[in-house]
């Protein structure tokens, strides 16, 4: 009968609007001369246009919003009728004269409302006698749409507690079979509307429906607002009737949006209420039914109501309703068998959601869903399926961010066994939303066994898993999440020094596994997590080790440990890396006063840069790490020294770049003159590096001057008088004002030289230098003193 | 023309009233000729009694043979104009033969007149009551005043009153009972029942919707005819062996494609004492 093109639509709704309107003209003329039997033959002819069956839902809504607004006045009519002294009653039968049914019982409807107002009557009678008589539409459409306006007209005058209507005793439960037998009616056609017409249009026709449904909704909504429905009602009438027809229609869509609709409309006091009735309803909706969503709603519905307030809580245990709710999900996954994976966990983080709210202390709870959720998906393998993988993720997300907490999650023995279930990159993507809550809550993991347990948790992003390789992985998210590992690593200890060592033990053991593309993020942190123990230990005093040699936590038998990783890890690590750590460790036994411990890492520093930083650049970084390395060290001994300082030198010297060379060398002179410590001040050697930099300066200028026909910048000769100048304030004998004077007039005459390249930042720098001499010596005192005899 | 008029203009005023006019029920009665006037209404076995006021025209006097006044129960069948049946005729002589020369007035009596019919005014047939009275003028021909009054009678509840079940249907594919609740109606009353439509004779008094769109199996719908509205009489058997008044509710289905489907039933219409 629905015509297809929408086009017809347009045409047929504009058609039925002209036919209204003029129609509500002649009536408003009728209703303008008080004449009442023209107004009832108009309205009743305008509402000959909702007989139409020409319309589609969408359509014949607005047809019906503009005969509801004329019937609003109408209705006002029929009110001024009765003040002026007709008798409702008889108005009440003469609307009923109508020839057609529907516009009929659109009048009586009106009339009705006015009736009831008009209180001559019970409102029960009149409710009963309109529902009923609407029975007279089994057209789907055109009845839900009278009976919602039956619905609309009614839903203030209804016989509840406290209204104007209510009559004698016990008149709620007429207020509530009134709007029950209209939701049943209602939903029967509603359901109807299914099985009418041809298969082909199926999916129109659901569609169709789902715009009506709100019809059949409103009606729940109308039972929710009677004040009247007290708990008691709702559990022994509304909800046994309403759950009923719901079961009963037998009907995928009515089913799926009522159920929703009662878990929306009603108070989460009502539902935990009656828990048991609303639960044994689901088994028996039809197998095709959304049941998990709606199921989750509840749940969902039920734990915001526990968050809401702590007063609450004691219900919930009253009325077992975790226990409920698990028996309930447990059957309705055994109805269904075939339900998907993607379902049956998010049925398990609905419920797992809810015991976490309602139950926070009871973590046996939290495990026991954990652990029905294992069975289910045990002999699944590994889930695939992105919507699993991503309710799963959700599951084991809760518990952390409840309890803010991993500490708790590592106590759910079924924890783990969930995150099987999960691919590897889900695993990774599990892994780091653990490590993120690590860190934002800034929990303290203190202990070497939950150390373990949590990185068995994320060992997906510890080593590479056995089932396949991941080449294909994207550098850039490969890098943040080995960051955050890192960065978890470095969150790892405890106060008792002995614990730490033991994570960290525990930690090299993991990450040791994590091949040549972690190591170099992971064993950094790790590295600086020992260093920080040693430290801590050595800032506690405890040189003299209080747990006796045979305890493993001695700074020696850290450095050992330190030591053995990096050399398990040559070849691993980048050299640069290797250097730097070694470098760290060597500072490290510096400070806990270990001369040998620390002489090995130079030595093995010296090894790397010998063998395995060819690159040039890398070198020069490499050596001025050196040099500030062995500056600070202050547990050599003279020969120790000697060699190391004079290995550095050497390496400095044999740089490739003369710049380079120059530069190194003038740094060394620090070697040889550490500011506290007097034994080490040798203001010869000072001297002589500084000599040697200004030579390998003269033989760089020399090289460019030969190379290029200009000769170079004279920033280098502007560096080595900057370091003239220190250690010259420093107080080294060495360094003479003459010798500084020598130097400033050299670097004069080489600006000035006509070959030489005008180079601005190095006349700043001359300058800057200058200003420095001239303000030290108008400083006054000692060092103005001192600098009173060098000429500008 | 004047004087013709003149001449054809009644004698006399003749002027017929009840005696208790005043006080006894008014009805609307429809006359030959279309127009609406209000009379009386009597029942059956009550006495009709009243004044014959003659009133001559000024100066005037009237000779006739007699004067007489007959109260007629008459059936007139359209299709054949002209031809009334009296099923009942009484007669009272008002006056010997004489003159009247002023005002004069004579009062009559019929006392518990049996009028088994009810008054009828039907597209075929009509029935009605009628006083004339007839000043008999020999060659100057008689002076005829008529007047109409209705006469109603009430029916006793009916002792039995069995609802009406019926059936409509399409062979297997629609299969519709319907249950009035009662077989005989009074003329206010309501038609109560479930799963209709009204005819008479060779005409259709009323159509009435009763459902839209098809029901469930199991589905039971409301019907509620009011009759007030349509002007229906009594059923009425053979009346005087001329004629007979009959209703029926005809039920129709109309299917998707048009098509229809009858069904009909005889209601008895009665006659209810009015309370008022």
């Amino acid at each position: 009968m629905m015509l297809d093109g929408t086009e017809d639509e347009e045409k047929f709704l504009a058609a039925g609007i002209a036919g209204l309107q003029q129609n509500s003209f002649y009536m408003h003329r009728a209703l303008d001369s008080n004449n009442l039997r023209d107004a009832l033959k108009y309205s009743a002819q305008m509402l000959s246009e909702l007989r139409t069956s020409k319309l589609s839902p969408h359509k014949y809504y607005e047809l019906y919003m503009r005969a509801f607004d004329q019937l609003r006045k109408l209705e006002m009519f029929f009110e001024e009728e009765t003040r002026r002294g007709c008798s409702i009653i008889d108005l009440y039968e003469l609307v009923q004269h109508a020839g057609n049914i529907l516009p009929r019982l659109y009048l009586l409807c009106t009339v009705g409302s006015v009736y009831i107002k008009s209180k001559e009557a019970p409102a029960k009678d009149v409710l009963k006698d309109l529902v009923e008589m609407c029975r007279g539409i089994q057209n789907p459409v055109r009845g839900l749409f009278l009976r919602s306006y039956l619905s609309q007209v009614s839903k203030d005058k209804l016989p509840d507690i406290g209204s104007e209507y209510e009559g004698d005793a016990d008149t709620v439960s007429d207020a509530v079979e009134f709007v029950l037998q209209n939701f049943t009616e209602m939903n029967k056609l509603w359901v109807r509307m299914q099985h009418q017409g041809p298969s082909r249009e199926k999916e129109k026709r659901e569609k169709e429906r789902s715009e009506l449904r709100d019809l059949v909704g409103k009606n729940l909504h109308v039972l929710s607002q009677i004040e009247g429905v007290d708990l008691d009602m709702y559990k022994d009438v509304v909800l046994p009737r309403v759950l009923e027809q719901i079961v009963n229609c037998k009907d995928e869509i009515a089913q799926f949006y009522l159920m929703d609709c009662i878990i929306q409309v009603f108070p989460d006091e009502y539902h935990l209420q009656t828990l048991d009735v609303l639960l044994g309803a689901y088994p028996q909706l039809q197998p095709t039914v959304d049941i998990k969503t709606v199921l989750s709603q509840l749940m969902e519905r039920l734990s915001n109501y526990a968050a809401s307030s702590a007063e609450v809580l004691p219900e919930f245990l009253q009325v077992e309703a975790f226990s409920k709710l698990s028996n309930a999900i447990g059957k309705v996954i055994e109805a269904h068998p075939d339900m998907a994976t993607a379902g049956v966990v998010t049925l398990y983080s609905s419920l797992l959601t809810f015991t976490l709210h309602v139950h926070p202390d009871r973590l046996d709870y939290a495990d026991q869903v954990l652990g029905a959720c294992v069975k289910n998906l045990s002999g699944k393998g590994k889930i695939e399926d992105k919507k699993a993988t991503k309710q799963i993720v959700a599951l084991l997300s809760a518990p952390l961010e409840k309890y803010n907490d991993i500490m708790t999650a590592l106590k759910l023995s079924n924890y783990p066994r969930v995150m099987e279930f999960l691919d590897i990159p889900t695993n990774k993507v599990m892994a780091t939303v653990i490590i993120q809550s690590i860190m934002k809550n800034g929990t303290r993991i203190s202990t070497s066994d939950k150390v373990e347990a949590l990185f068995e948790l994320i060992k997906g992003l510890i080593k590479d898993s056995d089932v396949s390789p991941n080449d294909e992985l994207d550098e850039d998210d490969f890098a943040e999440e080995q960051n955050s590992v890192a960065r978890l690593i470095q969150m790892l200890y405890n106060e008792d020094p002995e614990e730490t060592f033991k994570i960290i033990d525990t930690v090299r053991k993991h990450i040791l596994t994590g091949g040549p593309k972690r190591l170099p993020f992971t064993v950094p942190p790790l590295m600086f997590s020992s260093l920080k123990l040693v430290r801590q230990l050595q800032g506690q005093g405890q040189e003299e080790n209080p747990f006796g040699d045979d305890s493993s936590t001695s700074p020696k038998k850290i450095f050992q440990l330190l030591n053995q990783t990096i050399e398990t890890l040559s070849g691993v690590l980048t050299p640069e890396l290797a250097l730097q750590l070694c470098l760290q460790c060597a500072e490290a036994a510096n400070d806990c006063e270990l001369e040998p411990v620390a002489y090995e890492f130079f030595t093995q520093a010296y090894i790397l840069y010998e063998e395995e930083i060819s690159d040039s650049r890398a070198q020069v970084t490499a050596i001025h790490l050196i040099i500030g390395t062995l500056q600070r060290m202050h547990v050599f001994g003279v020969e120790n020294r000697d060699t190391l300082t004079h290995k550095a030198t050497g390496y400095s010297a044999k740089l490739l770049k003369k710049p380079d060379q120059c530069r190194a060398v003038y740094a060394c002179s620090h070697l040889f003159w550490v500011d506290d410590h007097d034994n080490m001040k040798d203001g010869e050697r000072v001297l002589l590096c500084l000599k040697r930099a200004l030579r390998i300066a003269n033989a760089a200028q020399q090289m460019a001057n030969a190379a290029r026909g200009s000769t170079g910048s004279v920033m280098l000769f502007i560096e080595i008088l900057n370091k003239y100048l220190y250690f010259f304030e420093k107080g080294n004998p060495q360094v003479t004002v003459a010798a500084i004077q020598g130097l400033i007039e050299l670097i004069m005459n080489e600006m000035q030289s006509d070959t030489a390249t005008p180079d601005p930042s190095a006349d700043a720098f001359l300058a800057t230098t200058m200003r420095y001499i001239q303000f030290q010596k108008q400083k006054g005192g000692t060092v103005g003193e001192k600098y009173e005899p060098i000429k500008v | 023309m004047n004087y013709l008029l003149g001449a054809f203009k009644p004698a006399c005023n003749v002027l017929i009233s009840f005696t208790d006019g005043k006080n006894r029920k008014q009805v609307p009665f429809k006359k030959e000729n279309g127009q609406s006037v209000t009379v009386p209404l009597f029942h059956s076995q009550e006495n009709i009694a009243g004044k014959i006021t003659i009133e001559p025209m000024q100066g005037k006097k009237i000779d006739h043979n007699g004067i007489k006044v007959e109260l007629l129960g008459q059936i007139e069948m359209y299709f054949d104009r002209g031809n009334f049946y009296d099923f009942t005729s009484l007669v009272r002589e008002l006056d010997v033969p004489g003159e009247i020369y002023e005002r004069k007035t004579y009062p009559f009596e019929f006392s518990t007149v049996e009028m088994p019919y009810e008054t009828y005014n039907g597209v075929n047939v009509r029935l009605r009551y009628v006083l004339k009275v007839t000043i008999n003028r020999g060659y100057a021909g008689s002076i005829v005043e008529y007047q109409d009054f209705v006469v109603r009678n009430y029916s006793p509840l009916p002792q039995i009153n069995n609802s009406i079940k019926m059936e409509v249907g399409i062979e297997d594919c629609l299969h519709i009972e319907f249950e009035y609740n009662k077989s005989k109606y009074h003329l206010k009353d309501v038609i109560i029942g479930s799963g209709t439509n009204t005819h008479v004779e060779t005409e259709t008094l009323a159509k009435f919707e009763l459902m839209d769109g098809a029901p469930v199996r199991g589905e039971s719908i409301p019907i509620r005819l009011f009759l007030s509205p349509y002007e229906l009489t009594p059923t009425h058997h053979n009346i005087n062996n001329k004629f007979s008044v009959k209703y029926f509710l005809n039920l129709v289905l109309v299917d998707e494609e048009d098509r229809r489907y009858f069904k009909q039933q005889e209601i008895t219409m009665y006659r209810l004492e009015e309370t008022s």
